[in-house]
This record gives structure tokens, C-alpha cells and sequence, in this order.
């Protein structure tokens, strides 16, 4: 990617350099656990001799959402939208946001000192994708849900074992199963272990990062009804990350869709399912296969791939691939729209 | 696939004993395989019906492996026709890529091994038993007659050769006789731009890391096709991919299956995908053939617990559900199986029957099989295998 910039014209780069910082300030509604304002993550690129840097991949470029308490966002888009980063970049997981807002229960995130921000990283966790890989294979599974328990004092010392086993038969362990390393689990058992691992925490916002991709059908069902049990039992707050269309519609109340860093499209499950307004959105559901032989599918195929985030297109960012492109599409980026209660949507098509 | 259950513990001793008898076992089919100058007439063999490409017969794969002997695939029996697709359906571990690389003759080696039964590959004017066939002989089918499209196009591809130089050769070690580089080279970008690659000439001389997944899974698919092969085996190729993505690739594989004329085994977990793309279903379950049938059959009318379970464990888009099914309890351990169906254990539709050995099968209809008690008494007792 850097080499394509490097070739560049040197008057676009100036332009990649430049960040929009512009956003209005919100003021905190207790009724949400989560706002996101205008949140930008861009990563630079650096290159040259002096490694300097010459441009930016846009991988959050201004979203902005607010997530009500006890409830589940669903977040979907392509790989390489930036699902994952803003999941990440929320949480204050990769390092200092570009601009914009993030307020956890009214708190600027970014605003915590580092001490803060340790007892903050308590209420808010994560599960991570490939529960092969987030395990450490070193420590067995009592220590891996443990860990951040003792580290931050939750529960005294004579009551720690009986707290962690607590926590393992919420999520389905069994007792002896703690002295255990992660490779002796299947793949289902060590997801659980990596919900119970967020969970011995107890926090209030949990974000899911595609927690059921890497497992079978039967198993995905275990833990997709596992997590709603547990969302019942102590009214814990999602993000679910996915790009399972069919789960997110299941376990979501509420629906993010991602292209290329933006949100352009967020609303309830069933208006989203019902009335795609998007374009991106309409040819998003309509490449879900239907596990029923005699359906009649009526698919828009997307042209091409999804454009580079280092070097997006000008205007609204779907328009290289969108159907009902117009001039000023290429030119002018559409502003998220209110078009039924609670519903949004960036497109220009939208706009009388 | 071979861990060790608690209770199932081995003591040194006799884990040397089988891993001793292990390596006898295997040293034997190794020598078999590994002969050369074997005639021809040792593995020439009879299609049952000249209209499939490919009939597996009763065959068996066992992974000896330390701690005992895997029946990875235990007698499974299906056929796929000419110019159709079969998909394949089951969890992880259930055997299902077992069952392809077996026909590939690609099976972790020694301990991996076909142990009995047949996989009859129809060549069109003579047919081969693949399992007895010597390693050398099987270089000739492997990409000519069938070929595979593997799980991950991020890790299948070499990373250190160019897109090009990796079709290239496929082509130059199956059909590079008498053709100069150039020639090659053409052909390359003949089959990338088959495969919908727009700049098919740019990513020619890319590494695979410039390319994202699905461009990838496209360069595994050229290759694949590069000679025209008579069967395609693709192990879930899109699993990894993202829905918009998935679509394209299977639109393309589709229309790439006309075009060749040839027929595809289709192996995933994905039931939306299966009903889009199968003609006809193969629903395994812990290395055995559970039921099969037509697409519309298994789908509008599954008859085995598992193939319900299934399909009511999948979420579907439109249709609310407030808590999901989720069939209860787990896989049995492959080391020991029991002696009465496989599925007693997690099944809740359990009759009397359940109690004997595993059921044999059961015909529902002429194309419509399944092995389960509880349809015993609407056919004759004696089945029809």
C-alpha cells in the first residue's frame, strides 16, 4: 500500500495528510451506556527515508451511534471495513483515537489517565474471534479467567475459588475443568472460556468481535443462546461484531452497517431487515444464501472489491460500486439521515 | 482428532504397544503403495453406473494414531453424478474432508490410511479404483481428473511465488508438453480472467498477500480449473469469505461448472450455501453417512434427528425465533465409538429400536436414504443396501 502512495502526486498527499476534525460535541443521555460521536481511527502509513508519514488508512472515519443499556448492536460490514477496529478503538484497545467522541456511561474514554482507565477496562470487555488464538496455552483455564480478577481486587482471596467456579458454570464449565489447558477444550468449550473470561469481571459492555465465526452450526447456537442468557442475568450490554448476517439478525436489537470506516446504515433489526434503505445494505442482504432449495433469489451483485481505505473514493464512498450512482455522489459526501424513527441512513437518495 | 478422553487414560507402556502394532500396519499399505511398475489391471475396475463420476463404496479411512485407532470414515457409500454437485454436510471432525482427501490420495501419511471399500473414479472410457492405486500413478489424476479447492485461500497459497508463477505450474506439470513459457503464461491469464479477475495481467506478477480473500479464493479456483478437471472437490471454499464475497464466488463456480462440464463435490457447513448450490445432499455425522437424498428431499423433508437438529439450530434471516435449538451433548469420542447409532446419545426422538446396533439403511424414496430406527417399519425390515 505504501508504494501505490509513494507514486502518488504530491498534492494528494498533502490532501490524504489533512484531518477533518470538525464535530459537534453531544451531551450525555443516561438512558445510553455507549455514544459514539464522529469516531475516527486512521492508521498512518509511514515511507520514505525518514520514514515520515505520507498518508492514512481511514479504518474508522467518523461514525456515530449510541447504544442504549441491555440491549445488542449488531456491527456488519465486508471484511476490511473497520468492524473490528471500531470494536477496538472504542474500548481504547489500539492506542489514541484520531477525533471524535466516545462516552462510556457519559465519561470521555480517551480522556481517562491510565490508572483510570484500569479500573474502567473492568466494565467494559471483550471476546475476541478465533478463541484458538486469544488462549494463552501456558496457563490453565482457572488461571486464564482469574487473572484479571485478582489483578484488580474484585473478590477477597479465601473467596476466589468458589467466585471462579461461579463464573464457570454461568457460562457451562465444569469445575474440574480449571486445572485444564485451553488445547484440551474443543473449539465451542474454549469460547466459553473466553466469555467467562470477560465475564468474571462483571461489566456492564461486552464487545463480541465475531464470536461464533470459527464454529459449527450446533455449536454456534449453544453460544449465541449462552450470550443471551447471560444478557438476561446480569443486563449486559453487546456489540456484536459479525459478519453473519443471519446471527446478527437473531441476537441483535439494533443494527450497524459498515462500509469502508463509515456507518451507513443503523437502525432497529426489523426496520434494517425489513426496509434496507442503503443500496450497500440491499446487496448486502440479498447475497445471503437461504437454506431453502426452492427460493427464488433475486441478487444484486456487487461489481469489483471493496476500494482502498488509504486512498477512498471522493464523495460518498460506495459510489465506484453503487447502482444508483449519481453525479453528485462523486463529489459530495452524504450526512447521516433520520428517515424513520430511530432509523438512519447516509445516501444521498434519501434526501428529499 | 485423536485427544485422549480423562477417563480414557494409557500408560506408557501400552501406548508403545499400539504405536509398535500402529507401525506395522501402516509399513504394509506404504509397501503397497509405494510399489512401481504396477500393472494396470490391479486397479482397473467397473463404474456401477456409468453415469457417476465418481462412486464411493463402502469405504473406510482410520488414522492409527497413538492412543488408538480413528475411524475417521466408517463405510461411507455415495455417488456423485456427472455435471451435478454433491454437497457434503456434517460438523468438524465428522469425516467430511476425510472423505475427499481419501479420494484425493492426499490423507496425513502413514498414519492415515483407506482400509477397505472402493472410491471408483470414471475416466469415461475406463474406470479406476483410487484406493489401490500406487503413488506414482495417482500425480497423473490429481489436477487432470480432479482436483481441489482448499478451506483457506490465506494459507494455501505460497507466499514467496508469484500468483503467476504458482498457475503456471499446474499448467507446465499437466499439460506443459510441447508449450513454450509464453504459451504458459497466456493460458494463466486466460483462466484469471475466467475466474473474473478484471487486471488479470497486474495480478499475474503479484505476490499473494497483495490480494484480498477473495481475489485469493478466485487464484485457487483458477487453479483448480486450469485442466479442466472432471471433478471439482471444494472443501468449504467460502467459509472464510464475506457474504458479498461468497456470492460472487459461487456464482462463478456455478457458471465455471457448466462451462467445463463437470461435476463438483461441494463440502461445507453451511446449510444456505448447500441448498443454493447441491443437487444432491450428503449429511454425515461422526464419520458415517446419516442421510441422502436430493436438495429438495433433505430440505423439505429431513428425516433423520440430526439433519432436523441442524437445520433448526441455523438462524434464518425473517424468521424469529426466541431461543435457538441446539442439539444436546457432543460428538462421541472417535477412539471408541459405541456399538448402537452414534446419534442415541443426543438424540430426542429416540424409539425403541435405538436400544440395537447401528441401523442400517433405510429407503424413503428411490433417491432418499436414511440410517435411523425410526423409520424401520415403513419399509421392509430388510433395507436395500
Amino acid at each position: 500500500m505504501a508504494k501505490t502512495e509513494k507514486k502518488a502526486p504530491a498534492g494528494n498527499k498533502i490532501g490524504n495528510l489533512a484531518i477533518d476534525n470538525t464535530f459537534t460535541p453531544v451531551t450525555y443521555d443516561p438512558q445510553y451506556i455507549l455514544m459514539v460521536n464522529k469516531l475516527k481511527k486512521y492508521f498512518p502509513i509511514k515511507g520514505g527515508m525518514v520514514s515520515k508519514t505520507v498518508g492514512y488508512v481511514r479504518a474508522v472515519d467518523g461514525i456515530t451511534f449510541n447504544l442504549k443499556r441491555g440491549t445488542t448492536m449488531g456491527l456488519v460490514g465486508e471484511s476490511g471495513c473497520g468492524k473490528t477496529t471500531a470494536g477496538r478503538t472504542i474500548l481504547r484497545l489500539s492506542g489514541d483515537k484520531t477525533g471524535g467522541q466516545v462516552l462510556f456511561n457519559g465519561q470521555e474514554v480517551y480522556d481517562l489517565s491510565p490508572k483510570e482507565m484500569r479500573a474502567m477496562r473492568t466494565k467494559m470487555q471483550i471476546i475476541f474471534q478465533d478463541p484458538f488464538s486469544s488462549l494463552s496455552p501456558r496457563l490453565p483455564v482457572g488461571e486464564i479467567i482469574g487473572e484479571a480478577v485478582r489483578e484488580h481486587n474484585l473478590v477477597p482471596k479465601d473467596q476466589f475459588d468458589d467466585y471462579i467456579d461461579q463464573v464457570m458454570d454461568n457460562c457451562g464449565l465444569q469445575p474440574f475443568h480449571k486445572d485444564r489447558y485451553p488445547h484440551e477444550f474443543s473449539g465451542g468449550q474454549r469460547q466459553r472460556i473466553c466469555i467467562a473470561r470477560a465475564l468474571a469481571l462483571n461489566p456492564e459492555f461486552v464487545v463480541c468481535d465475531e464470536p461464533v465465526s470459527a464454529l459449527d452450526v450446533s455449536i454456534q447456537a449453544q453460544i449465541i443462546n449462552l450470550l443471551r442468557e447471560l444478557q438476561e442475568k446480569y443486563n449486559l450490554t453487546y456489540l456484536f461484531i459479525s459478519h453473519d448476517l443471519s446471527v446478527v439478525e437473531h441476537i441483535s436489537d439494533t443494527v450497524g452497517v459498515m462500509y469502508l470506516g463509515n456507518l451507513v446504515e443503523y437502525g432497529a433489526t426489523a426496520d434494517i431487515f425489513r426496509n434496507p434503505l442503503h443500496p450497500y445494505t440491499k446487496a448486502l442482504f440479498s447475497a445471503i444464501p437461504i437454506p431453502d432449495p426452492g427460493a427464488k433469489m433475486s441478487r444484486i451483485v456487487l461489481e469489483g472489491s471493496i476500494p482502498s481505505p488509504a486512498n477512498p473514493p471522493s464523495g460518498c464512498k460506495f459510489h465506484t460500486r453503487c447502482a444508483n450512482c449519481m453525479e453528485r455522489c462523486k463529489v459530495e459526501a452524504p450526512e447521516q439521515k433520520e428517515i424513520e424513527p430511530g432509523h438512519f441512513v447516509v445516501c444521498h437518495l434519501y434526501d428529499k | 482428532m485423536a485427544k485422549k478422553k480423562a477417563e480414557g487414560y494409557l500408560s506408557g507402556r501400552e501406548a508403545r504397544r499400539i504405536s509398535k502394532e500402529n507401525r506395522r500396519i501402516t509399513n504394509e499399505f506404504e509397501k503397497q503403495r509405494k510399489r512401481k511398475n504396477v500393472p494396470e489391471s490391479e486397479y482397473l475396475t467397473q463404474m456401477r453406473d456409468p453415469n457417476n463420476t465418481v462412486e464411493f463404496d463402502n469405504l473406510h479411512t482410520y488414522f492409527f494414531t497413538d492412543a488408538g485407532t480413528v475411524k475417521a470414515v466408517d463405510g461411507v457409500s455415495f455417488d456423485v453424478p456427472i455435471g451435478k454437485t454433491v454437497g457434503v454436510v456434517g460438523e468438524s471432525g465428522c469425516g467430511k474432508s476425510v472423505t475427499s482427501l481419501s479420494l484425493m490420495q492426499l490423507l496425513q501419511r502413514p498414519q492415515g490410511q483407506v482400509v477397505e471399500g472402493a472410491i471408483r473414479l470414471n475416466l469415461g472410457d475406463k474406470a479406476y479404483d483410487v484406493t489401490k492405486m500406487p503413488n506414482e500413478k495417482m500425480q497423473n489424476l490429481r489436477g487432470n481428473f480432479m482436483s481441489m479447492i482448499f478451506q483457506e485461500p490465506m494459507t494455501s497459497l505460497n507466499p514467496v511465488f508469484r500468483i503467476g508463477d504458482q498457475v503456471d505450474e499446474v499448467i507446465a506439470l499437466h499439460h506443459g508438453e510441447g508449450k513454450t513459457k509464453e504459451q504458459i503464461a497466456e493460458r494463466t491469464i486466460e483462466l484469471l480472467e475466467m475466474v473474473g479477475i478484471a487486471n488479470s495481467r497486474g495480478v499475474y506478477k503479484m505476490y499473494p498477500h497483495e490480494l484480498s480473500g477473495g481475489m485469493r479464493q478466485r487464484v485457487m479456483i483458477a487453479m483448480a480449473l486450469a485442466c479442466s478437471p472432471r471433478l471439482i472437490i471444494a472443501d468449504e471454499p467460502t467459509t472464510a469469505l464475506d457474504v458479498t464475497i461468497q456470492a460472487q464466488v459461487l456464482d462463478l463456480l456455478r457458471s465455471l461448472k457448466d462451462k467445463i462440464n463437470s461435476s463438483i463435490m461441494f463440502i461445507t457447513h453451511d446449510l444456505g450455501v448447500i441448498a443454493e448450490m447441491a443437487d444432491y445432499v450428503v449429511v454425515m455425522y461422526a464419520g458415517r453417512v446419516v442421510e441422502k437424498g436430493t436438495v429438495e428431499e433433505i430440505f423439505h423433508n429431513p428425516a433423520h434427528p440430526y439433519t432436523i437438529g441442524l437445520m433448526a439450530s441455523k438462524p434464518v434471516v425473517g424468521k424469529q425465533v426466541d431461543k435457538l435449538y441446539s442439539i444436546p451433548g457432543k460428538v462421541p469420542n472417535p477412539i471408541n465409538m459405541p456399538n448402537y447409532c452414534y446419534f442415541k446419545d443426543r438424540c430426542e426422538m429416540c424409539v425403541a429400536g435405538c436400544e440395537g446396533e447401528y441401523p442400517h439403511e433405510i429407503s424413503l424414496s428411490p433417491t432418499h436414504k436414511v440410517t435411523c430406527y425410526r423409520y424401520y417399519d415403513k419399509t421392509d425390515k430388510g433395507g436395500d443396501r
